[in-house]
């Protein structure tokens, strides 16, 4: 298993294990929070880091945008908190 | 992106807590100043542990520069500062990150605040400018506790063109140092050239809790919100 500290941060924490489920960069990706609307780049966000994985939280109104969990047999995205995710551009 | 295997070919104290390691990484390339990568552990039984390092050095493809901070209790960082030594082995993943990135064509001036051992990326986009004609100007805001902690202060220190530094010591100050100890202020990130009407380029790096009070000053100062970036590190 993966054990990570128990920390908040930012998406950029995120950026190794998104990199396995996603062919863009994804801290200069854009998400929209299905609960307020607010939209920013990932790189904006809060993470939460657990041994779990990691739970993305909009920096306005803390809805719970994505969960990442790194699997033994790959990285798993729930991305239900998220109106829709943008590739950055090029 | 995969896992590299890595293996150590150089460790260097810095402080008390920090030390600076090179890994030798066949198939990295391209990394870029403010760049990150993922350092994972493998126990004999399995278990493995990951965590996110800053580069502090980029341009050389197949080689990891990184600065760690040993974190009290921490999994990862009491090996890297403590035990690794050359020849071991250990898995890469990276470059990582597109936001927090300096771009050496970008010719605006660098604001750069730095708690605590958020100076390593930093010191991955000094290093950078210094090899590309020093066009944009720098200037670097370090808080630190104590001249002890301060990483790479030598290098810091040394006049470049077009590069200033200011440091504030927040519990213990050098001999002579004509201010006490404290925290950051507005003040300290004002400096001519690096305002919000100059197309400042703002990077703010440390602890969680220093990096929301130095974004807030900033933007406080006019700074506008998307021209200050912020990245923030914890337990590790």
């Amino acid at each position: 298993m993966t054990s990570v500290d128990r920390t908040v941060l930012d998406g950029s924490a995120l950026a190794g294990a998104l990199s396995e489920v996603y062919a863009f960069e994804a801290t200069r990706a854009v998400l929209r929070c299905a609960s307020c609307g607010h939209t920013d780049v990932l790189a904006r966000t809060t993470v939460h880091l657990s041994a779990m994985g990691g739970v993305v939280r909009c920096a306005t109104c803390t809805a719970v945008l994505l969960v990442v969990v790194e699997r033994p047999d790959g990285v798993r995205v729930s991305a239900s908190g998220a109106a829709w995710v943008q590739a950055p551009p090029r | 992106m995969s896992w590299h295997v890595a293996t150590v070919v150089g460790t260097r104290p810095l402080t008390r807590t920090a030390r600076a390691l090179t890994l030798a990484v066949p198939g990295f390339a391209g990394a870029l100043p403010g760049q990150h990568v993922d350092l994972r552990l493998t126990a004999p039984d399995g278990y493995q542990a990951t965590r996110a390092y800053s580069l502090a050095e980029t341009g050389r493809d197949e080689r990891v520069d990184l600065v760690v901070d040993e974190v009290p209790d921490g999994e990862v960082s009491p090996y890297l500062v403590r035990d690794a030594r050359p020849g071991d082995q250990l898995e890469v993943r990276g470059p990582l990150g597109g936001y927090f990135v300096w771009h050496d064509a970008d010719t605006a001036p660098v604001l750069l605040v730095a708690g605590g051992s958020g100076v390593v990326p930093f010191l991955a986009m000094l290093r950078a400018r210094r090899g590309t004609g020093r066009r944009a100007p720098f200037h670097l805001v370090c808080s630190v506790r104590t001249p002890a902690d301060a990483i790479e202060r030598d290098e810091v220190d040394t006049p470049d063109p077009g590069f200033d530094v200011r440091w504030v010591f927040t519990r213990e100050v050098p001999p002579g140092w004509p201010a006490p100890p404290r925290r950051i202020t507005a003040g300290d990130l004002v400096a001519p050239g690096f305002g919000p009407d100059d197309g400042t380029a703002v990077f703010v790096c440390g602890p969680t809790g220093f990096v929301e009070a130095a974004a807030g000053l900033l933007t406080g100062l006019g700074h506008p919100p998307d021209r200050v970036r912020t990245e923030r590190f914890g337990g590790a």
